[in-house]
């Protein structure tokens, strides 16, 4: 239901008294479309914008030269390029990431960005040019049903229809992409639209009646979660993204720490909770800590916090966590009871039923769960070998102790991926970016690039690691020339094992190895010669004694990304791992032992 | 089957009849026929979007009666769906999760009224044309066209009425049948002697 109190919560942001400030000169002026555009985007302090021109927006484009508005403009040389950098804007600052992209093949090419956006709830806001509104559905050149094409993987989307409109809009789109469950918001601007004239307002409120932040939190609630808390003797915390965009991080780890519960992460809960504690079990799921799956699987009390019990962290879901009563606290009430039933749950902001129920519960007494759990940790650990091959494991431990974690790791999809969840031990929050919930690969590029300058953009000083896979990095390689256009010092990091390794992984386990199409030996270029021909530097590594080399030279680098391939054995495999459809009982922990490791 | 069944452990109980999954072994699935009426902005957008999500997620969707409220930027949709408990509180809560909805409420529980219209094109002429019509007068029809060869007849009531009425016509050979779906609304609650139900 409607909410009077968000109308007034939201005109106070400090992005929207900063914006206000950087647009009072410009309010109650006429002008065209495109220039009330850009004030709408100042007005929402957007301080980058990832785009690229055609013809539906090139007035867009014409105002941007003519107005020089206050935020930078990013030339990107792909529209999905876009889209996965404005996530790496937002998932590395916290803000609402920016993308602009003209009509047709310019919005269409924005699609894997956008159903990126949705499905890992990232907050960007995408501005899609349109045909004239008199053309729209004449097949006009350059026209796409962009509302139609975009409907099922955006929070919401708009067509304007009026320029005295945009500001509204704007605002609107930005205020859902931010608040409640972040999620992408396309707005797609008709090029009549943008040339017509109109006064430009500062959107004050927000009115909107079907849209609201829940706070489901009340005293039956508390007392119930208490008293299930207090009860149970083996609970278990389980953490998933939502609590870093709740920055709620550090409540949950004083929550941890005061009750002494054990603490679990989904892949994009990595970072929510320092590794380095005691209480750290690391990741759970497919590729997750046998342990961390052990202790879900004997848990008597599973408290999810900002997690979606996505079924690669719940394997088959019907043998999923068989004894434990489930507390779910979640901003979004559609994944609550979605997959795993909740016994109780708090529809609402994790920090805020977090710093609640702290002070009501006493910390329990669970010296045994702990101790099983240590035992657990030892029975399975984590090994490669040590054979003098160059394995992803080792670099990956040197690039740990390279940063000592004090750096914005952003992974591609594949074996990569999951190497550097298992081996980066993250200890801050927003410092692993990933692609989980699609699993596009190509991301990690560009959404590096735009943390890199969303960092730069709010002044943060922290080193962006881009770490790819030989396949992924080949799908957005273009926007290695525009992170060198912009002088981003990115340390981008390809794990070449001349494979699809992932898929490979699965062929090898579940398809009698045969490597259909996944060979990429022969196809692969010379990385070092496209980075360098890209601008950057660039260093290669093919045994583990020159690894420290390389990313000693890769660090001192800048002024430019440094490209370093480490040629890994092609065999390696990712373990532990739990089949698709398996329970998490049933985990795979080498390749000589598929049989259940129970 | 049976041998997960007699294994379950007493929380995995509980998921299964929250979901309103069976629990004894060959037991039926529990589906039932949900009445969710929706109000929301009043926009060609926001109606696709609704149906969208339906079929996004594969959601059962029998039928969607949608109409502006009286005020115009609001309009109102009843929309007859079935699932689980879990399926119809999921449909419940991504209904309300779409920016356009304003009001949500599964009247199926409820005390309502509901109705729907239907017109029917039946092939009649001689002693025929009076048996139709006299079951058009039990069911308290109206006839709106009249040919020779045709009559069309305008029913109205809940649904179980206008497909027992579109049953007896069956046999005399239906030409054309439109029917508007389902619209339902909660009664005001009575205190004592409330209105007779149909
Ligand atoms: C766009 C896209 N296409 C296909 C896939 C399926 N897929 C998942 S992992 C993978 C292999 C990735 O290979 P590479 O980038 O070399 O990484 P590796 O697994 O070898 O580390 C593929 C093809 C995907 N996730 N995304
Ligand atoms: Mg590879």
């Amino acid at each position: 239901m409607p909410s009077a109190s968000t109308a007034a919560a939201v005109a106070d942001t400090p992005q929207r008294l900063r914006g206000k400030a950087a647009v009072q000169q410009y309010i109650g002026k006429k002008m065209s479309g495109a220039e009330i555009f850009l004030h709408a985007l100042e007005a929402e302090d957007a301080r980058v914008v990832f785009g690229h021109p055609g013809g539906a927006v090139i007035h867009v484009y014409d105002e941007m030269a003519r107005v020089q508005p206050n935020f930078k403009h990013v030339l990107v040389r792909h529209e999905q390029g876009g889209t996965h950098a404005a996530e790496g804007y937002a998932k590395a600052t916290g803000e609402v990431g920016t993308v602009l992209v003209t009509s047709g093949p310019g919005a269409t090419n924005t699609v894997t960005g956008i159903a990126d956006a949705f499905m890992d709830s990232v907050p960007i806001v995408v501005f899609t040019g349109q045909v004239p509104l008199p053309l729209i559905g004449n097949d006009a050149f350059q026209e796409t049903d962009t509302l139609g094409v975009t409907r099922s993987i955006t929070k919401h989307n708009y067509l304007v229809r009026a320029p005295e409109d945009i500001p509204r809009i704007v605002h609107e789109a930005y205020h859902l992409a931010r608040t409640g469950r972040p999620g992408p918001v396309v707005v797609d601007l008709p090029k009549d639209v943008l040339m017509a004239e109109g006064v430009f307002r500062f959107n004050e409120a927000i009115r909107m009646r079907g849209y609201s932040v829940p706070h489901e939190c009340d005293e039956v609630r508390l007392r119930r979660a208490v008293r299930m808390i207090e009860s149970s003797q083996r609970p278990l915390l389980y953490v998933g993204g939502g609590v870093i965009n709740a920055n709620a991080c550090e409540a949950l780890t004083e929550f941890a720490r005061h009750m002494n519960i054990p603490v679990t992460t989904s892949l994009h809960g990595l970072g929510a909770f320092p590794e380095d504690d005691p209480l750290s079990l690391g990741m759970l799921g497919m590729h997750g800590m046998w342990w961390a799956n052990q202790a879900v699987q004997h848990a008597d009390l599973i408290i999810a916090v900002g997690a979606r019990f996505d079924d690669r962290v719940t394997g088959m879901v019907d043998r999923w966590a068989p004894h434990a009563a489930i507390i779910h606290i979640e901003i979004d009430k559609s994944c609550i009871s979605k997959n795993i039933y909740a016994d109780l749950a708090f529809n609402a902001d994790a920090r805020a039923v977090l710093e609640e129920l702290r002070p009501l519960v006493r910390p329990r007494k669970v010296k045994r769960w702990l101790n099983k759990i240590r035992d657990w940790r030892k029975e399975c650990p984590l090994s490669y070998a040590d054979d003098g091959e160059l394995r992803p494991q080792f670099v990956l431990e040197r690039l740990r102790a390279k940063t000592g974690g004090n750096a914005v790791a952003i992974t591609d999809v594949g074996q990569n991926q999951m190497w550097a969840a298992q081996y980066l031990k993250f200890t801050q929050p927003r410092s692993h970016i990933t692609s989980g919930g699609l699993g596009t690969m190509g991301f990690s590029l560009p959404a590096a690039l735009g943390a890199g300058l969303g960092l730069r953009a709010y002044g943060i000083d922290k080193t962006v690691i881009s770490i790819n896979g030989d396949g992924g990095f080949m799908m957005n390689a273009q926007e290695l020339a525009v992170a060198a256009a912009h002088g981003v010092p990115l340390k981008v990091v390809i794990m070449n094992n001349n494979f699809l390794g992932m898929v490979r992984q699965w062929q090898e386990l579940f398809h009698e190895n045969r490597f259909s199409h996944t060979d990429l030996t022969d196809t692969n270029p010379d990385f070092v010669q496209l980075a360098r021909a890209s601008r950057c530097a660039a260093f290669r590594a093919e045994r583990p004694d020159q690894v420290e080399d390389v990313i000693d030279q890769a660090w001192a680098v800048d002024d430019r990304p440094a490209v370093m391939e480490f040629r890994v054995v092609k065999e390696e495999m990712v373990f532990p791992m739990v089949p698709a459809g398996k329970s998490s009982d049933e985990m795979i922990t080498s390749r000589h032992a598929p049989e259940t490791f129970v | 089957m049976n041998q997960d069944t007699l294994t379950l452990t007493p929380q995995q109980l509980i998921r299964k009849r929250a979901a309103g999954e069976p629990v004894e072994p060959g037991a039926p699935p529990q589906i039932h026929q949900r009445i969710i009426n929706v109000l929301l902005e009043n926009s060609m957008g926001a109606l696709i979007r609704v149906v969208n999500m339906f079929s996004a997620r594969g959601f059962n969707l029998d039928s969607v009666a949608v109409g502006v409220t009286d005020d115009p930027t609001i309009s109102r949709l009843c929309i007859v769906t079935s699932g689980n408990e879990r399926v119809i509180s999921q449909i419940l809560r991504q209904l309300n999760r779409l920016v356009d909805t304003i009001q949500v409420d599964d009247v199926t529980g409820a005390d309502f009224v509901e109705r729907e219209l239907c017109i029917i094109k039946v092939r009649c002429r001689g002693a025929k044309r009076a048996e139709v019509l006299q079951v058009n007068e039990i069911f308290r029809g109206r006839v709106v066209d009249v040919t020779p060869d045709v009559l069309a007849l305008e029913i109205v009531g809940p649904t179980r009425k206008v497909d027992a009425f579109v049953n007896l016509m069956r046999p005399h050979g239906i030409d054309e049948i439109a029917r508007s779906g389902r619209v339902a609304m909660q009664r005001a609650p009575q205190p004592e002697h409330g209105p007779e139900h149909d």
